[in-house]
């Protein structure tokens, strides 16, 4: 057998350079500043399109803003307790959208784009679903915890196939990740569907599985349980921030997988096994997205059905997370306060539909989001844009950078 | 000639290791074949002897070195015993509603369609050196203008036509960012997924709102191949649509184009060598946009037949993955026409059973399931078990002029 590691080898893996080759260029270029300058550049051309259509895009955006209840945070004007509850719902969407972000960073930091997230986020739920619907004689928290751990092996597993391929005979994880979505997208359907394995007994018509347990249930501690309060699931998230920054900057093993991410050949003559940090990279995004999922099922939605299954959208959204975040835990947290906000203020419990329809604003965030993944893709305009900042007197260009930006 | 050296060539060509492969994959589809309907034999003897003769032909062919057949027989092998097996102990009555070879005929080639329009479409442009993962959303916006451009100016053809120019001008999003400012491919295009999600979805909203596209809408013709008609096997494609017989076109046109003329070698080469194409005096520039605006318009009509041939009106996100199968068809197929067309009816021919296989109610659930086989293929694929896919070189690598 051919060495997968050698220079000479031409397998799927040579489907199109990695976009986490350009890693450094990504992590160097612009600081803070370009992640804003993206985000606002999308804003506007998404207000163009709006203004095109005839509406007032600084009401909308008005509209949608006050939807997300962040004014909760600026003490003293409107309804509080709305906005309260406006602000437990953007946070609802918040917290996985923190952890799939960090399911495709982690992978990008090993060079690798995990296309992925959403099937290993359906696989996350189920599992989370089977252990909550089952095991109901434990109590509270080690049933929460066994769900929990068993969404996120599932994660882990299903992630890990591509690893398992990337590591072994060199497939392009993301031509792999996108077939392990949509065979999730179909499993699932199939679980939960009409005379499905996993569809509740008890309801023979109806495509869910068996509501899970209340032993189960993640502890909600601000808002009403019964109108799906904030869970302690987002402090999970958080604590996955610093579980991400830990691993990544303070251990041997993150030491090794950006070792492989910024440079596979040097690592290997370093001697890093560059398969192994392939596999568990992944598995380890895996892992992410598979806690996501599980969170969500203990935290507010208590069931899957097959409407769920197939409108997942979050594993996509948290693309565009990491993107814009620079695969960084920082970066991370604050695009998906972003993100989640737009997706929960155009939502149409939340916004005002009477400035603007919220199916109207959904496609809206669709559109941005595609706009930011779009800039932030573009390094060379991203660099453009950095060089304008220097020779606006910021800093000094170095050589690299000259050579690349011309 | 002597007659001896006609007779070696015979020989030879009889017992070529790949002839014996491929006569290994027809016997494991016999094996299946031979207990459905019409010979539905009901004995497992059937199903086990053809089994293990395509096994037999497989392990020959993987042993002489034919990989991809040799594997492809074995596995064919088994899965045309289990199939066979199965098809022995299930009811004569139900395999009688499942397997209408006409119909499953007709229903195969309706869903591959739209899959050859794209994977042709995503051809051009891999060929050319850029990845397109955009097909889904390309598809997108060719299902939702075309509809759109029938209805506002009341013809079909105008129909199509602003279909393959709104798809063309998503595609020309890919290209500027992958060509002109070198943004990654899988980037981009995973971005302009999104934007025809959001593009289309939104103006779907502006402009038809809850009541959707309305009926009556100008509809790409059915065509009717009157010899058909009563003819057994063939008589569901008497009456198929224009785009499924445009789709056959299409496909052998661009066959010609890319494999014959010059202009494919050349867009070939750029996808292969682009420093060696540019030092020959071509255009790398000009030629990767041409291909991905090309591949963006073909797979815009994919997602037109679909609202405009088949469906009759579009949904949000109507193509759901479509485009990603045509993807998968496409490395399937290895980066050939043909090849991306074989897989295309695989596909549609996996698709077509599971939704003959829902007629059946005791099977209806687990028919699901088949709607994962182009996945699954694909991943089988691209792991190299059976005959690695090796996509042209230069492919997702942003080219830079000197």
């Amino acid at each position: 057998m051919t060495d997968p590691e050698g220079p000479e080898r031409r397998t799927g893996g040579d489907y199109a350079p990695s976009p986490a080759a350009r890693l450094d260029l990504f992590q160097r270029a612009g600081g803070i500043i370009t992640p804003l300058m993206t985000a606002l550049l999308a804003f506007l051309i998404g207000g163009f399109a709006v203004l095109v259509t005839g509406h007032n895009p600084l009401k909308v955006y008005k509209a949608i803003f006050l939807g997300t209840g962040l004014q909760w945070l600026i003490p003293g004007v409107g309804d509080r307790e709305l906005q309260a509850s406006n602000l437990q719902q953007t946070l609802l969407i918040v917290t996985p959208l923190i952890l799939t972000g960090l399911a495709v960073a982690f992978a990008f930091r090993c060079g690798m784009f995990n296309i992925g997230g959403n099937g290993q986020y359906i696989v996350g739920s189920m599992s989370a679903a089977w252990f909550g619907t089952h095991f109901a004689g434990l109590s509270g928290v080690p049933h929460v915890l066994l769900a929990m751990l068993a969404a996120a092996l599932a994660g882990a597993a299903w992630a890990g196939i591509a690893g398992v391929l990337k590591a072994t005979v060199g497939a392009h994880e993301v031509i792999t990740t996108i077939m392990l979505n949509w065979i999730a997208y179909w499993i699932g359907s199939w679980a939960y569907g009409l005379g499905g394995p996993l569809q509740d007994p008890a309801q023979p018509s109806v495509p869910i599985s068996q509501d899970i347990a209340p032993s189960s249930y993640l502890h909600v501690f601000w808002g009403d349980p019964l109108l799906q309060g904030l869970h302690i699931g987002f402090f999970i998230a958080l604590g996955a921030l610093v579980a991400f920054w830990i691993v990544l900057n303070r251990t041997t093993l993150g030491y090794e997988v950006r070792a492989v991410g910024f440079n596979p050949e040097a690592a290997r003559y370093g001697g890093i096994s560059v398969r192994r940090n392939y596999f568990l990279a992944m598995a380890i995004s895996g892992l992410f997205a598979g806690v996501a999922g599980s969170l969500d099922v203990l935290g507010w939605e208590h069931r899957l059905n097959v409407n769920d299954i197939q409108g997942f959208s979050v594993g996509f959204v948290g693309i565009a997370v990491a993107l814009l975040g620079r695969n960084t835990a920082v970066g991370t947290f604050f695009a998906a306060v972003l993100f989640g906000a737009l997706v929960s203020g155009t939502s149409g419990r939340h916004l005002d539909a009477s400035i603007f329809r919220p199916d109207l604003a959904g496609n809206l965030t669709s559109i941005i989001q595609g706009l930011v993944v779009l800039f932030v893709g573009a390094d060379l305009l991203i660099l453009y844009l950095w060089s304008i900042r220097r020779r606006l007197g910021f800093g000094k260009r170095t050589a690299e950078e000259e050579a690349t930006a011309t | 000639m002597s007659v001896d050296a006609v007779r070696a060539n015979l020989r030879d060509a009889l017992f070529e290791v790949r002839s014996v492969g491929l006569a290994g994959i027809v016997l494991g589809v016999a094996a299946c074949w031979i207990a459905l309907p019409p010979l539905a034999a009901r004995s497992v003897v059937w199903p086990i002897v053809f089994a293990l003769g395509a096994i037999g032909c497989g392990a020959y062919a993987a042993r002489a070195g034919e990989n991809r057949v040799g594997w492809g027989a074995i596995a064919a092998g088994f899965l045309g015993a289990v199939g066979g097996i199965a098809a022995t102990r299930a009811g004569v009555h139900n395999l009688e509603a499942v397997f209408v070879w006409s119909a499953l005929l007709a229903a195969t080639l309706r869903w591959a369609t739209p899959l050859t329009f794209a994977a042709i479409g995503g051809l051009f442009s891999e060929r050319s050196g850029v990845v397109n993962i955009g097909l889904e959303g390309m598809m997108l916006m060719g299902a939702f203008w075309g509809i759109w451009g029938a209805d506002k100016l009341g013809n079909w053809i105008l129909g199509l036509a602003v279909a393959a120019i709104a798809g063309g001008l998503l595609a020309l999003v890919h290209a500027f960012f992958s060509i002109h400012l070198r943004a990654d491919q899988i980037v981009s295009g995973t971005a302009v997924n999104f934007l025809a999600l959001g593009i289309t979805g939104y103006a779907f909203i502006d402009i038809y709102g809850d009541a959707g596209t309305p009926s009556g809408i100008s509809e790409i013709p059915d065509v009717h191949l009157g010899f058909a008609d009563d003819t057994p096997l063939i008589g569901g494609i008497a009456q198929l649509n224009l785009m499924i017989w445009l789709s056959i076109l299409v496909l052998v046109a661009s066959y010609v184009f890319l494999f014959r003329t010059p202009w494919g070698l050349r867009l070939r080469s750029v996808g292969e060598h682009p420093r060696a194409a540019d030092t020959v005096g071509i255009n790398v520039y000009g030629v990767r946009y041409g291909a991905v605006v090309l591949s963006g318009m073909l797979a815009a009509l994919g997602g037109a037949y679909l609202s405009m041939g088949q469906v009759h009106s579009f949904n949000q996100n109507m193509t759901v993955g479509r485009g990603f199968i045509a993807l998968a068809a496409l490395i399937f197929g290895k980066w050939r026409p043909f090849g991306a067309f074989g897989a295309a009816l695989l596909f549609g021919f996996s698709t077509a059973l599971a939704f003959q296989l829902s007629n059946v109610q005791a099977w209806e659930s687990s028919s699901i399931l088949f709607r994962t086989i182009p996945y699954v293929v694909t991943l089988v694929a691209v792991a190299g078990v059976i005959g690695r896919s090796i996509p042209p070189a230069a492919v997702g690598r942003p080219y830079k002029k000197q």
